[in-house]
């Protein structure tokens, strides 16, 4: 890994002052730091803000619970607030990697990195969710812009996400054997008056599927997308899984979603 | 480069390091502790397991600096007096490794596990060894040393 300098920042103001077009945020670094090792990216400064004291946490209201962007993957998955709030969204956390991946990894970092195939993009937009940075508040619809990249700007940091509660929500992904990522993750929310179908893996940026988001809408029933023939055009296709067999894993998962709630 | 202070094993350390020391080679290079293996270096197989702050995590994937002032626990801190651990035992005892590779980080996973639940199912056994990987196929007997050692502990 070649060499770079290590910051801690006190507070998000001297996170972004430190910040430049050659730095990164390093939060539980589980990606970061195995890119930074590959060789697939470089940085002459590293600032740390796990140690952001505000940053971490989390709060549930009567219509949301808002994440601090520090808060790691096992204290989602573990806390009982969340999981009496929005137990999808606990049971999320638990299936991301592994528990050592878990112990460091966080959940503004995952939406920093934007992965295709990462879980908890598909939660911001089920649950309409409102990313806080530093700057101002951006809606989960408005901020994946595409594979690995986001409505953020250079030095804007992510202070917060706040999901808004649904009246039922299931997160159910077929995973990679190995890695845990998904293949496929439907996270299907039903809210007062509509229902989301977030879609992650299967194109290269997580997305809502607005035909069966209809449908759902229509009549919340696995029976209203049984055997959906969804366009498999844009669909991811790699070692893992044809695009076609990742369309046909989306109403798969996206049924088995619904039976959940 | 800054300074690492941490607390390895029970003992204080302090040493000069340039800011891209991972705290596996901190931990090898550095203190000579090469118990802390490195298999994948990609954080997927878990022979680097070690315990920050109680909690175990993967220390090809960490920064030294990043997790400085913590208090740090390694395959070699595991025994007690020249007696080994219970989870050492059980790992003998049920022939849970073959190769040895996998080992200190299989150890150091699950004793994180029985910190956390003290009696787990086989299930939530092989769920929590998810991130530690053995090629000598030896996940049966370290199945049954974990639950060997759940009697124990």
């Amino acid at each position: 890994m070649k060499d770079f300098n290590y910051h801690s920042a006190k507070d998000s103001k001297e996170a972004s002052k430190l910040a430049s077009s050659s730095s990164a945020f390093l939060a539980g670094g589980m990606t970061t730091i195995p890119s930074m090792k590959l060789g697939l990216a470089t940085y002459k400064d590293l600032i740390d803000i796990k140690n952001i004291k505000k940053l971490s946490g989390i709060k549930v209201s009567g219509k949301s619970v808002t994440i601090g962007a520090a808060t790691k993957h096992v204290e989602v998955s573990n806390s009982k607030d969340v999981k009496k709030a929005i137990p999808s969204l606990s049971s999320l956390a638990e299936g991301i990697g592994d528990p050592q991946v878990r112990n460091r990894g966080t959940i503004g970092g995952s939406i920093a990195n934007n992965d295709p195939s990462a879980d908890y993009p598909s939660a911001c937009i089920a649950l309409n969710a409102t990313i806080h940075t530093n700057e101002r508040k951006i809606e989960a619809a408005k901020f994946f812009k595409g594979m690995f990249e986001t409505a953020l700007k250079k030095g804007e940091l992510i202070e917060a996400i706040e999901f808004q509660i649904p009246e039922k929500s299931s997160y159910q992904k077929h995973p990679n054997p190995a890695s845990r990522y998904a293949i496929v993750g439907v996270y299907v929310a039903k809210h007062k008056g509509d229902v989301n179908v977030a879609v992650t893996g299967a194109k290269s940026c997580v997305y809502n599927d607005k035909d069966m988001s209809k449908a759902l809408t229509g009549n919340f029933s696995s029976s209203s997308i049984d055997g959906m023939d969804l366009d498999s055009s844009e669909m991811n296709s790699d070692m893992h899984a044809s695009a076609d067999f990742r369309a046909s894993l989306v109403v798969t998962q996206a049924k088995k979603a619904v039976d959940a709630c | 480069m800054g300074k690492i202070s941490l607390e390895v094993n029970g003992r204080k350390v302090e040493k000069e390091a340039p800011d891209n020391t991972l705290l596996s080679t901190f931990l090898r290079e550095h203190l000579q502790l090469t118990g802390t293996h490195i298999g994948c270096d990609t954080s997927q197989c878990g022979a680097c397991v070690v315990h920050v702050d109680g909690n175990s995590l993967k220390s090809c994937t960490a920064l030294a600096a990043d997790i400085n002032g913590s208090k740090v626990t390694t395959i070699e801190g595991l025994e007690t007096n020249g007696k080994m651990h219970p989870m050492q035992e059980a790992f003998k005892k049920l022939h849970g490794l073959q190769c040895g590779f996998c080992t200190p980080g299989m150890v150091m996973s699950a004793v994180d596990l029985l910190q956390k639940n003290k009696k787990p199912s086989d299930a939530e056994i092989r769920d929590w060894l998810e991130g530690n990987i053995c090629r000598c196929t030896g996940y049966q007997n370290i199945v049954a040393a974990v639950k060997e050692a759940a009697t124990k502990m």
